[in-house]
């Protein structure tokens, strides 16, 4: 699917994405990255920043990947298996590229800034002028390089936009401490323009925080 | 077939005289969960590979209801392979050329631990019924004795399935300490209404047995054979899985070519179940299976720390790896999960892995690929963490 993690491991090359919140994390702290696909990023930062990490990973292939390489992860669902973890247990949460497959994405997101110290979170813009272009000109569901799936198949139910997303912070009440765009040619951009950023961002990357 | 009568051993070796079998408590009587102490227990081991000089490569390894301390190799009462061949030896999950592994017949046990077929020396009789009943807990301090005599003050590994990761589970709670990593199997933190169900009806049939004479038959020199065959052939049945029992027998006849209109064997899936009863009463002791079976039943991790479950393991630094496998409706994956729930909500080291088979519950005895790939996945971090080589 259009979600799923497939770093490259044998140079330690990761998507970017997963570059950008390796970047973000301290080293030394402690990690859930939920959704963590075939743990490329949990590997990346045991490697590189001695991160005492975990995952969740809702396919048990990812699952039994990752613990097959010593990673330790176990098979759950970000809708249904993070509410069990207590407050603060984690300095951040990651949610990469898989807010959008979530059931109920706002109630995911209060709970990884409850579990975690800070959550980062990425997630596909639907903002994005290609996929209006998309949708404007043709009248179809965009297929986009990072969105291939089509309408009937994707496990992506939740899209939204930068601007929804950050509309959402507000209304939970969380703090936005980064944001960043990815453009499409995979370039970090600091969210200046929230316009510019919805309309050039092909994917966005939130650090967030409870107030 | 070892069972055949041609085959069995002329002289078969009693469980007592078993080697290595050490004498504990006598200077330090054992407590019991019931309020009762064991002045001096029997514990019959085995161990393979080799204890490392720094003392930090034991894994134990803890056998389910009916397994006991041969997990490889050529069992000397049965003359069948250890219940975990595939599992441990050079180069397999459990790497005897890494690890020192070791493996106790559980108190109340028949296979050379101290169980009810042994003497109480207060009447000099066999205890039967007067032996006192046993917890997991209690067979878990009475491992721990033996570690304390083998001079292991803390294992790399606590490993077992069914009954034995009911052992994990007690080990890591009751001895975070102890215990570097854990890795309970296809087990639940309390034993479930249908699972006390099956087991009571087994008690009930060796109950029923005359020759089970109210638990005093070694006395009266009889053997509750029939009761403990169905026992055995009811359990055996949730042990497997109906597609498993469907592609190894389906409706196929046992060595005749039409139904006999009797109640004779007709068909293979009664002949094995049989066969299973009959072979089991060879090698396992009645009362034993009374015990064990009650040990299990009692089994409620949560129950002991105020019902909450995650309070067993508050703080646990232990690294857990739990293993489910889709077609256990014995163990289910629900019930193993809620383990992990538990540990998640402690924010322990937890990695969960449910194996797809086909197989039942004693997928984890069988060979299971992904199963043995996740766990030497799992048992290659924690060696990598602990320092060993």
């Amino acid at each position: 699917m259009d979600a799923t993690r497939n770093g490259a491991r044998n140079n330690h090359a990761i998507r970017v994405d997963l570059q950008l919140i390796a970047d973000m994390i301290q080293p030394k702290s402690r990690v859930l990255d939920v959704g963590c696909g075939d743990g490329a990023l949990l590997e990346y930062l045991a490697h590189f920043k001695q991160v005492d990490g975990r995952g969740v990973e809702i396919s048990q292939a990812g699952v039994n990947a990752c613990v097959a390489r010593g990673l330790s992860v176990v098979q759950g669902d970000a809708d249904t298996d993070i509410k069990d973890y207590p407050d603060d247990a984690f300095d951040y949460v990651v949610l990469g590229q898989t807010l959008q497959a979530t059931r109920h994405p706002r109630s995911v997101t209060e709970h990884l800034v409850r579990i975690g110290r800070r959550a980062i979170v990425s997630f596909p813009n639907f903002g994005h002028w290609r996929v209006r272009w998309h949708l404007a000109a043709n009248g179809r569901m965009p297929e986009t390089d990072l969105l291939p799936a089509k309408w009937y198949n994707t496990e992506n139910i939740h899209f939204c936009t930068i601007a929804d997303f950050r509309a959402m912070c507000d209304e939970i009440d969380v703090e936005v401490e980064r944001a960043i765009a990815i453009t499409a040619n995979g370039a970090p951009q600091r969210i200046l323009s929230l316009r510019l950023a919805n309309l050039f961002g092909e994917q966005a990357l939130f650090l967030l925080k409870r107030p | 077939m070892a069972d055949s009568p041609l085959l069995k051993p002329v002289a078969r070796t009693r469980p007592e005289d078993l080697q290595p079998r050490i004498v504990l408590g006598q200077d330090n009587p054992l407590p019991l969960d019931c309020g009762l102490t064991l002045a001096s227990f029997a514990i019959a081991y085995q161990t393979y590979g080799s204890l490392n000089a720094e003392r930090s490569n034991a894994i134990l390894a803890c056998h389910a209801l009916t397994g006991d301390q041969y997990v490889v190799g050529n069992h000397p009462v049965t003359g069948k392979s250890g219940w975990w061949d595939m599992m441990v030896g050079p180069g397999k999950p459990l790497d005897t050329d890494r690890f020192f592994i070791i493996c106790a017949n559980v108190l109340g046990g028949c296979m050379g631990s101290t169980g009810p077929r042994d003497i109480d020396p207060a009447t000099g009789e066999p205890w039967g019924l007067s032996f006192p009943v046993i917890t997991i807990a209690d067979m878990v301090r009475a491992q721990a004795r033996l570690l304390d005599h083998l001079g292991i003050d803390k294992l790399f590994c606590v490993i077992g399935g069914s009954m034995g990761g009911m052992q994990v589970l007690q080990w890591a709670a009751a001895y975070p300490e102890r215990v570097f990593s854990a890795v309970p199997i296809a087990c639940a933190a309390r034993h479930s209404a249908q699972n006390i169900a099956f087991h009571e009806v087994g008690r009930q049939a060796i109950m029923a047995d005359p020759d089970w004479c109210g638990g005093n038959y070694l006395k009266e020199g009889r053997v509750p054979a029939r009761g403990l065959s169905v026992a055995r052939m009811a359990a055996h049945i949730t042990y497997l899985s109906e597609s498993a029992l469907h592609r190894k027998f389906g409706r196929n006849l046992q060595d005749r070519s039409a139904i006999t209109f009797g109640f004779d064997a007709d068909f293979q899936v009664e002949s094995y179940l049989r066969h299973q009863g009959s072979t089991f009463v060879d090698r396992f002791d009645a009362n034993a299976y009374l015990y064990i079976t009650r040990a299990m039943d009692y089994f409620d991790l949560a129950a002991e720390h105020g019902g909450v479950l995650a309070n067993a393991f508050r703080q646990t630094p232990v690294r857990f790896c739990v293993v489910s496998f889709t077609s256990d409706w014995l163990f289910p994956t629900s019930e193993n999960r809620a383990i992990v729930h538990a540990l998640n909500a402690v924010a322990a080291n937890v990695s969960f892995v449910e194996v797809e088979s086909d197989k039942g519950h004693d997928a984890f005895l069988l060979d299971e690929p992904e199963f043995f790939a996740t766990l030497s996945g799992f048992i290659a971090g924690c060696a990598e963490h602990r320092g060993l080589n």
